[in-house]
């Protein structure tokens, strides 16, 4: 094969059955298995979870990972963050004509080895090529069905004055990582983004009885993005203790000298856990040994229907180190660096 | 008053102003670089990248600041205008060099701390010779904006509308000597109606380039006090409490109590740079009108080659005139640093705060921004819309009399 990706590639005709001959059907579970339209899936028992998601990011290598390692650790994440373990995903590439052979094989290569260690099979794909200019070198998308296996549902709507929160590790090292690589600035020691599957924590915390009522992967927007959605969601007030955010020296020195907040910084390997205050302790023995720490929590009160409402309107407050407190707000949109 | 923005978003951040007692109010003062530069200069930016061929770099921040219409540059990028964002002036040359076809633009804003870089740039090109890349430039100076702003409301701060009728080329060549005269004298207590400003923390890092004899000069002729801060929370605390103890010892004196920044001569190497490649001028900052010396432009040597306005003659946003100057760009009308109930002329003057705006957080928010404030990281709006809740705010903000 040449060194590039061509239209070819995407043609259908022979180009395209190389292409997926070589460097595709290594990625599933039985690489001879004739190939067909659809995967068929033989069901376990129980309730399943399904997600989609699209993956753009520049650069397609970053200190800590790559587009292939993120397009299968953020989908298994979401599935986990409904209390499913990940199970199956589907990977659909769109090429840039001209994108080189290596960085793809790179790329397929991280695949596999992210879904090895998300144990998650990839059982579908599709490919397409655009011409040049037309894509940023290669998008890709997962969608993935994951086993529930938590007993009760997991989400908003079981969020409740009192809770308290907690957050899997530190923050902010994945958004800073992409900015630092796509700013040209070189940090040392090098900053590597936070990647990584969270299934296992959520297993352990299930595994422990920890009575989970909400997970959110903390993506694009941050610690801030999610609490704030989350406390809109519930119609409840959420308290967080600033010092007790963890924080990396070197995410919070990143964000000084761009004027960004580490709290809009995007993460692909944390989540914020809500659990009940009687499972606070059973909640940080699992995630404390991994950076994990208590943040904040809840308040309101609950009226007689479950209905939770906080006097002054769901909002997410932050008390500072010096007492004072503030409202800690959503990013607007795209984070820019500041001037000076 | 706290004249830089980097201030008022410590300031909110670590909610600064709740702990200090009543009697001591902060004023959020002028020093978003993004909010002040003119709306015509960001217009003649938007002309230049629309322009087939040109390359339009500047930094993240004002690529988000609305013109004189709401149009932003990030918007001219979604037009297919090719805007790009740089962390660092320098970046401009890989850029140039990437694309000889191509006309290389690098829209230079901000104070004495960019402005050095700016300088650096200008004359890398020169060394190199490359023939592609200009410079819009908007840089201010921020010593003058401060005495500027101690003045009664009618007598320093022209309006905006006095400087529709000088031409672009009236400011170059105005020099030092408008630095270099002294004002006239004024007690504090002959302080015009429009301020309030009994103290000054200073910008740390523009100290930092510049030093701190300017600062001397300002607080010998007006007789208040200055304290140089740093931008940490401890570093803030201790510059207030430094100006309440001058000004309740009525001894009027600069304090540079960011030392570990700070060199009275500032940074030598930045002011020779500056000096090489910059001349200063009277300069229009949006919302505050003219300054003078309040502004930094290309010296003959240097803009014969690399100002932009030369390169594109006759560009629509010049308003008639056969160039597009650097930094006087700005003196075509500006028409307001606003629009529609926005207040943030009053706000960039410290006469106001963002919660006293009809507008704050109603109509105006970072995504639908209406003022400049607004938009900036840097900006007075934006630090209370992310830091104070409109709705039953955190803590009550202390109001500031008009």
């Amino acid at each position: 094969m040449s060194g590039r990706i061509l239209l070819g590639h995407g043609g259908g005709g022979s180009l395209s059955q190389r292409l997926i001959d070589t460097e595709l059907r290594p990625l599933y579970a039985d690489p001879t298995a004739p190939l067909h339209d659809a995967a068929s899936l033989a069901l376990p028992h129980g309730r399943l979870a399904f997600s989609t998601d699209g993956y753009v990011v520049h650069p397609l290598e970053f200190p800590g990972g790559d587009i292939g390692r993120l397009a299968v650790v953020g989908t298994c994440n979401d599935l986990a963050m409904a209390g499913a373990r990940p199970w199956a995903l589907s990977l659909g590439l769109i090429l840039e004509e001209g994108l080189e052979l290596t960085l793809l094989r790179r790329i397929l290569a991280s695949v596999a080895a992210a879904a090895a260690e998300c144990a998650v099979q990839v059982v579908t794909g599709d490919t397409k090529v655009v011409e040049r200019g037309k894509a940023d070198g290669a998008f890709l998308t997962t969608s993935g069905i994951g086993l529930l296996m938590a007993e009760q549902p997991i989400g908003p709507g079981r969020i409740s004055a009192g809770d308290q929160l907690v957050v899997s590790g530190d923050l902010g090292r994945h958004g800073m990582a992409i900015l630092m690589a796509r700013h040209g600035l070189d940090p040392h020691p090098p900053l590597l983004s936070d990647c990584a599957p969270l299934w296992p924590l959520v297993e352990a915390l299930v595994a422990r009885g920890v009575q989970l009522h909400c997970l959110r992967d903390l993506t694009r927007g941050g610690l801030a993005s999610a609490l704030h959605e989350l406390a809109m969601a519930a119609g409840l007030q959420v308290r967080l203790s600033e010092e007790r955010i963890p924080v990396s020296p070197a995410v919070r020195r990143g964000a000084d000298l761009l004027g960004l907040d580490p709290l809009h910084l995007a993460n692909e390997g944390r989540m914020v856990v809500v659990v009940d205050s009687a499972d606070l302790e059973a909640t940080l023995a699992v995630l404390e040994p991994h950076g994990g720490a208590w943040i904040g929590a809840v308040e309101g009160e609950q009226g007689p229907a479950g209905a939770a409402a906080h006097p002054a309107g769901p909002r997410l407050l932050l008390r500072t180190a010096f007492g004072s407190e503030r409202v800690l707000s959503p990013p607007a949109g795209d984070l820019l660096p500041r001037i000076c | 008053m706290e004249v830089c923005g980097g201030h008022t978003h410590a300031i909110l951040r670590w909610g600064l102003d709740q702990l200090l007692p009543p009697a001591v109010r902060l004023i959020h003062g002028p020093g978003c670089p993004v909010c002040v530069t003119p709306a015509a200069t960001i217009d003649a930016a938007q002309a230049l990248a629309a322009r087939s061929g040109v390359i339009l770099c500047s930094y993240g921040d004002m690529l988000r600041v609305p013109g004189s219409s709401a149009a932003s540059l990030l918007a001219a990028r979604a037009e297919g205008a090719d805007v790009r964002l740089l962390t660092t002036p320098l970046q401009a040359l890989a850029i140039a060099r990437a694309h000889p076809g191509c006309e290389v633009v690098f829209f230079a804003v901000g104070f004495e701390t960019t402005a050095p870089a700016t300088a650096l740039l200008a004359r890398s090109v020169r060394a190199e010779g490359l023939t592609n890349l200009s410079l819009l430039t908007a840089h201010g100076r921020v010593a003058p904006a401060m005495e500027a702003l101690l003045q009664p409301a009618h007598c320093a701060l022209a309006p905006q509308a006095s400087a529709r009728a000088d031409s672009p080329q009236s400011s170059v060549g105005i020099s030092a000597a408008a630095l270099a005269a002294a004002p006239t004298p004024a007690s504090p207590s002959a302080l015009g109606p429009g301020s309030a400003v009994q103290g000054f923390l200073a910008a740390g890092h523009v100290c930092g380039v510049i030093g701190t004899a300017e600062l001397q000069q300002l607080v010998e002729r007006r007789g208040l006090p200055v304290v140089v801060s740093g931008f940490g929370p401890l570093e803030l605390m201790r510059a207030i409490l430094a100006c309440v103890r001058l000004l309740e010892a009525a001894t009027p004196r600069l304090i540079n109590a960011y030392g570990s920044v700070v060199r009275p001569q500032g940074n030598p190497a930045a002011r020779a740079l500056l000096e090489e490649v910059f001349t200063v001028v009277d300069q229009p900052w949006r919302g505050l009108g003219v300054i003078p010396g309040g502004g930094l432009a290309l010296r003959e040597s240097y803009a014969a080659a690399l100002d932009a306005g030369r390169r594109f003659p006759g560009s629509g946003a010049a308003q008639g005139a056969p160039a597009i100057p650097s930094a006087a760009v700005a003196l075509a009308p500006p028409p307001e640093a606003s629009a529609g109930p926005c207040i943030a002329a009053a706000i960039l003057r410290g006469e106001a705060t963002p919660l006293q705006c009809p507008a704050f957080g109603q109509g105006c928010t970072p995504e639908h921004p209406l003022g400049a404030p607004m938009v900036s990281g840097e900006g007075a709006c934006s630090a209370y819309h992310h830091y104070r809740s409109p709705q039953g705010s955190a803590s009550p903000a202390s109001a500031v009399p008009r």
